[in-house]
């Protein structure tokens, strides 16, 4: 009878099935596991190398580094505030435009994710400089009598950083405003919401999972964030991704620096399991 | 209230879905526009919703002109084909939407939500989530949704089409006990014709842009103003001819046919329906003064009666249709050869052939 029962289960199709796909994602399995996580293991072992918590110790201590930590944060919820404010109207443009607006969106937003990171952030301090194409251009209309202190500060840092993260936030926006069936705004409507309650009451709360995914992507990505914040900062804004390749480059601290990525890892794991958290009670099917 | 339509133009660049529609729904009477897909019911429904201004014409909803009018000020109910209930919301708090959008006192809200679930069985079902139902009580919900606000008019777009046969059945005799109860002004809007046959006071039979019939289930089906009405509602034997003198018809193959009714001026072209169950086959078929012979190519049993297709004898297919007693035996065989008769009172002369 057990052996009736095993041959049944071997030839479920859908087991069948699901054996082949394990089997298939197994060498891009593999390859991560070696050049990612068995790297990534390594350093996060070697914080507590010497067998204590020194390094974390001196990272929870030391102002400095307390002070970085708490700007990168305060960097990453405002560019995912700002990322939110400027994607939602955009994504909801996206979703009811028809193919040539689609197409033409789609292309403006991903223009940015074809052109290298730091040919991007070298555009803005040529656009943002003191001498740059903003400043000269309202200091010749008049608007202005004074450069405006636009780079080397965390002004310049936002603008670079949201302008790399706009389309993380718009694509899970856009994906499930798409999702939401055009009947539910028509019903809403029919039943006598104006235009701005009907948004309000349907389409904002069935666009949470996407709102939260954008937000989770956003200020995940910029929490680690070190190219940008390092040439549009000037020196004057520093984050925890900056500050461990300085421990590394100049101190040659591997331990300490080890230390500063796991608490970076940790915080990160939490933020995210809290959002995805928040959005598994939002997860509503669209239909 | 009663809703007119006047003269109603839709055109989607060159294509034209209302071509100069005219209706009119008296109060309290359900009315159903009837007709395939893509003969513009859908767009007809949606003018009187709201959702599409029309390019000529006028809607009323009793003496108010609503033809620029948006949806959220039309007072009208409505229950979509997928039923649109919003998934984030409870059953209560979808039938409360409409009360919470016209700024209801909270205790009369939650009253005329009782209310409205009562009226369609689903008392207790107010704190589940619509995906937690089956696709009835989902149709019950959108219907109670759309009639707690006491709206002005109710539309019924296709509501039965994603339910099982059984299901459909039964709730399409539910809501036109809640239709006749509450009075109200209902415009359904269907490609079944036995659905339409079975809920309406009047059918409007749709095609191609226009209307082609407006009477009750009985005038449509026995008297169809069209060949495109008789042929799309019910099943019929279609017979072309040339009109003679005292309301006959010559038709080839069946030699004169003597209709209840004038066929037109002598030698125009005429067009008879014939309803399968107005043949007669057998001895019956002797004493009726149209007579022809015919073979029995199929018989398809039917339970309450048997179906036969019969080709008449140098002349056209025809559809038969015998009532059956459970306890007799089928009349007829496949192959046989039997006579075939029909009273001049059942052949209708459709006038605009």
């Amino acid at each position: 009878m057990s052996s009736a029962t095993a041959d049944r289960r071997r030839a479920d199709p859908a087991r069948a099935r699901e054996r082949m796909l394990v089997m298939l994602a197994l060498p891009a399995l593999l390859l991560l596991g070696v050049i990612f996580i068995w790297p990534l293991l390594r350093l996060l072992s070697m914080s507590v190398a010497d067998g204590t918590l020194d390094q974390f110790e001196k990272a929870a201590l030391d102002d400095l580094y307390v002070m970085v930590l708490y700007e990168s944060m305060e960097i990453a919820v405002l560019v995912t505030v700002i990322c939110l404010a400027l994607a939602y109207p955009v994504a909801a443009w996206l979703a009811q435009a028809g193919r040539t607006g689609f197409i033409l969106g789609m292309f403006f937003l991903l223009l940015p994710f074809w052109t290298s990171i730091l040919v991007r952030t070298y555009a803005w301090m040529v656009l943002l400089g003191r001498n740059g194409v903003i400043n000269r251009t309202l200091r010749d209309w008049g608007w202005i009598e004074f450069p405006l202190p636009l780079l080397h500060n965390l002004t310049g840092v936002l603008i670079g950083i949201v302008h790399v993260m706009l389309p993380y936030m718009v694509i899970p926006i856009y994906a499930a405003l798409l999702r939401i069936d055009p009947d539910l705004r028509r019903a809403a409507e029919g039943l006598g919401a104006p235009a701005w309650r009907a948004f309000l009451r349907v389409t904002l709360p069935l666009s949470l999972p996407g709102v939260f995914a954008g937000c989770a992507l956003v200020f995940v990505i910029t929490l680690g964030f070190f190219i940008t914040p390092a040439l549009l900062g000037g020196g004057q804004v520093m984050m925890i991704a900056m500050l461990i390749e300085q421990q590394v480059r100049e101190f040659l601290d591997w331990n300490f620096a080890a230390a500063l990525a796991t608490v970076l890892l940790a915080a990160t794991l939490v933020i995210y399991a809290a959002l995805a958290k928040l959005t598994g009670g939002q997860g509503h099917g669209a239909r | 209230m009663d809703l007119t339509v006047r003269g109603v133009v839709r055109r989607f660049g060159a294509v034209t879905a209302l071509a100069g529609v005219d209706l009119t729904v008296a109060e309290g009477e359900l009315l159903t526009i009837l007709g395939p897909s893509g003969s513009g019911k859908t767009t007809l429904l949606k003018v009187v919703a709201g959702f599409e201004i029309p390019d000529e014409g006028t809607v009323h909803l009793g003496t108010a002109d609503v033809t620029m009018a948006p949806p959220r000020s039309r007072d009208v109910g409505m229950v979509f084909q997928n039923y649109a209930l919003f998934p984030h919301l409870t059953v209560a708090q979808n039938v409360a939407f409409p009360l919470e959008m016209r700024r209801l006192p909270k205790p009369e809200r939650t009253q005329r939500v009782a209310e409205a679930l009562a009226l369609v069985e689903l008392t207790d079902y107010g704190h589940r989530l619509p995906r937690q139902l089956s696709g009835g009580q989902q149709q019950r919900v959108a219907l109670a949704r759309a009639i707690v606000f006491k709206p002005r008019l109710l539309l019924l777009d296709e509501p039965f089409g994603a339910l099982d046969r059984k299901l459909r059945e039964s709730m399409q005799l539910e809501v036109r006990r809640l239709q006749r109860r509450l009075r109200l002004t209902t415009l359904f809007i269907t490609h079944d014709q036995e659905e339409a046959l079975i809920l309406s006071d009047r059918i409007a039979v749709m095609s191609a842009a226009l209307i082609e019939q407006v009477g009750t289930p009985a005038e449509v089906y026995a008297r169809p103003a069209t060949r495109f009405v008789a042929d799309f509602v019910g099943e019929s034997n279609l017979l072309d001819g040339i009109a003679t003198e005292g309301h006959g018809a010559e038709v080839s193959g069946l030699g004169r046919v003597q209709a209840g009714a004038s066929t037109g001026a002598p030698g125009a072209r005429a067009t008879l329906l014939l309803r399968p169950e107005a043949l007669r086959v057998g001895a019956e078929a002797a004493a009726l003064p149209n007579r022809a012979s015919a073979r029995i190519l199929e018989t398809v049993f039917l339970g309450l009666s048997v179906k036969l297709r019969l080709q008449v004898e140098g002349g056209p297919e025809m559809l038969a249709r015998l009532p059956l007693r459970p306890s007799a035996p089928l009349p007829v065989t496949e192959g046989e050869v039997v006579p075939l008769g029909f009273a001049t009172e059942d052949v209708h002369v459709i006038r605009h052939g």
